[in-house]
């Protein structure tokens, strides 16, 4: 027994995604509006786990990556809708637009390196708040406030074994449920190869000491801007998946600094650098936002009957400060997060100012 | 009449630059003490609005139309003076209870705290205004001092010369020539060498966020009385465009903050007058990202020498 309960501790996410993957043959709801949900909870995770890249593993600090985000799922429009000749279909323009998004994040990274941590933070603010300004105006291109659709089903107009597979998206959101599951295991694959690959090695030898790691032949620029793009790619992705499942861009506010925010706090809440922590982070903030607020609240209702409508007695109005007063509490009490990142946690455990 | 006009643009900068700088002083000192960025430092001057638009009936303020009265100089002074001692109270109240457990916690702790901060005084607005925006009365008018049409200068644009620079210099002339502000710089050089020389640090850092909400009250007034419109998110937008000041005139700088400040107003009044406003956003940041790719420092801060 102790066995089986130390190999379920090491294999995790394989039990979680097998757990996942059968859930819609026991939950029948995940076929409707809930399984829509989940897929959207499952796309927060991609884009924390390619935040946790600059943050986490390399420890640079990033506010804007709603900005990657919301590129991804614009370049995938606009190489997809039917108002645009290229209509090149969402897999091929998921390849280009993530090629695109890291070639964005690459050339951000370039002139503004040599910051330290906080002004660097600034600027990737900034850097979100030049993009976000950009989708809305350049309308002939985005939409503007409309955004762009319909971004096509993934596999639109291709026929395996008698079913035409962007008609399956179209009636059943299974298929994306299982589509964006795949690329969450995906994503969560390659971020555990890459966390003990050289360059995952490197990455965090540059976020504990600068000069050490370039004493040892480290380049820390090249370090850096790698870390920059797989962060933008896996962004896109996201942004990509998001795209898709909507059938829409939405508009640009929807790719502004409270997203970036909430997926930093996700990130920093389960714990920075931890692959559990970063999705248990996701799963906490957005359920919050999603199930326990409406069930907390439906149940202030009952209790309190239905002629006291106040809205101060609603959970939902103080879900600002209920939000607030989690980050700041989880920071006084465990800083490295929920599931703390063990490297990390040893790293922070000396005292480092 | 070019000529005219780009002055009207330059008079338009310098009055929103002088707004910037007092919010981005606020940034700068704290992050020169404690190196961070106080990220509630927009929602601060926010709820600072949310007091001055409950203090101005009390005060006998009222949107009266013509030239201001002696009146309403000294309602606006005594609103100034409350709302600064309102912010500066509850910055030192969260620096207390929020940021001085975390002296020694890894450096992001009291940034993310900050951020929660921000949060919890946004829910706090919203429970004290209302999700709507709310009109601030025209205390004093907009209507030009000068003469003809060809350049305006008006009362509003006054008001905003006669709070922020009196507070702008002051400030300069406190950290420069007093002890207390060259004990405050001595806590910014080194917390542990200005304890060992007997500083009390703690205190220090209190004051300066004193100092620093008081600045960011005396702004919170000014941007109500000049904007006539404060809302629980206006926190956000007024503290994006100081942080922008803040890191380009160089984090922890006290000129740099001013220099900053000036200089975005005059890029923001430049770039909706050529570009057009809702281009002007993302012109003063894509100047912020190409200063800082030739400036890492910003244009007045001193290039930190990393300690190995």
């Amino acid at each position: 027994m102790a066995a089986l309960w130390n190999w379920i501790g090491q294999r995790w996410e394989v039990v979680a995604l097998a757990l996942l993957a059968i859930a819609p043959l026991f939950v029948p709801a995940l076929g409707g509006a809930l399984g829509g949900q989940v897929t959207t909870l499952f796309i927060y995770c991609i884009l924390a786990l390619g935040l946790n890249v600059m943050v986490g593993y390399t420890g640079l600090l990033h506010l804007g990556i709603a900005a990657f985000f919301g590129i991804g799922a614009f370049m995938v429009a606009i190489l997809t809708v039917p108002l645009f000749p290229f209509q090149i279909g969402w897999l091929v323009a998921t390849a280009v637009s993530i090629a695109v998004t890291a070639g964005v994040g690459f050339a951000l990274g370039g002139p503004v390196l040599r910051l330290r941590g906080d002004a660097l933070a600034i600027v990737t603010l900034a850097f979100g708040e030049v993009v976000k300004v950009t989708l809305r105006n350049l309308e002939q291109v985005t939409g503007g406030m409309k955004g762009l659709n319909p971004v096509p089903p993934p596999g639109a107009g291709v026929t395996v074994a008698g079913t035409d597979l962007g008609r399956a998206f179209a009636v059943d959101p299974r298929w994306f449920y299982y589509l964006v599951l795949a690329a969450l295991a995906g994503v969560v694959w390659a971020m555990r190869r890459l966390e003990s690959s050289r360059l995952g090695r490197a990455w965090a030898a540059v976020r504990e000491d600068e000069p050490a790691a370039a004493a040892l032949g480290i380049s820390a620029t090249q370090v850096k801007l790698s870390a920059f793009a797989m962060s933008a790619a896996v962004a896109a992705l996201a942004g990509c998946l998001y795209a898709a499942t909507l059938s829409t861009t939405a508009d640009p506010n929807a790719y502004d600094f409270n997203r970036s925010i909430l997926v930093l706090c996700a990130v920093i809440l389960g714990g920075l650098g931890s692959i559990p922590g970063t999705l248990l982070g996701v799963a906490i903030l957005v359920g919050f936002d999603t199930v326990l607020i409406p069930a907390a609240d439906s149940l202030i209702q009952q209790l309190s009957g239905a002629a006291d409508r106040s809205s101060l007695l609603s959970l939902a109005s103080w879900r600002l400060a209920i939000f607030g007063l989690a980050l700041v509490l989880v920071m006084r009490y465990r800083p490295a997060g929920l599931i703390p990142s063990r490297r990390l946690a040893a790293e922070w455990g000396h005292g480092r100012r | 009449m070019l000529a005219l006009f780009l002055l009207q643009q330059c008079l338009i900068g310098l009055t929103n630059g002088g707004l910037i700088a007092l919010v981005a002083l606020g940034y700068t000192m704290v992050y020169g003490v404690l190196r961070f960025i106080n990220f509630a430092h927009g929602d601060l001057i926010m709820l600072g609005a949310c007091a001055a638009l409950g203090l101005v009936a009390p005060l006998g303020l009222a949107a009266t139309g013509g030239p201001p009265s002696l009146a309403t100089w000294l309602g606006v002074v005594a609103m100034v003076l409350l709302c600064g001692l309102f912010c500066g109270g509850l910055n030192v109240a969260v620096d207390r209870f929020v940021y001085r457990p975390l002296r020694e916690a890894p450096t992001l702790a009291p940034l993310v705290s900050a951020i929660g901060v921000s949060f919890i005084f946004m829910n706090i607005g919203l429970a004290w205004i209302g999700p709507a925006d709310r009109g601030f009365p025209q205390v004093v008018p907009a209507a030009s001092l000068l003469p003809g049409n060809v350049v305006q200068f008006g009362w509003k644009d006054l008001l905003v010369m006669v709070v922020a620079m009196p507070l702008i210099v002051g400030i300069m002339l406190l950290m420069r020539t007093t002890r207390l502000g060259k004990a405050v710089r001595a806590v910014a050089q080194d917390r542990t060498a200005a304890a060992l020389m007997g500083i009390d640090v703690d205190r220090m850092v209190a004051t300066t966020f004193f100092l620093a909400g008081f600045l960011g009250g005396a702004a919170s007034v000014i941007a109500g009385l000049y904007t006539n419109t404060i809302s629980y998110q206006m926190g956000f937008q007024n503290g994006l465009y100081a942080m922008t000041a803040a890191v380009l005139g160089g984090l922890g700088s006290i000129r740099g903050a001013v220099a900053g400040g000036l200089m975005v107003g005059l890029v923001r009044a430049l770039s909706t007058a050529y570009a057009g406003e809702r281009w002007a956003g993302a012109i003063v940041f894509a100047v912020l990202i190409v200063v800082l790719a030739f400036r890492p420092e910003g244009l007045l801060g001193h290039r930190a020498k990393e300690k190995v």
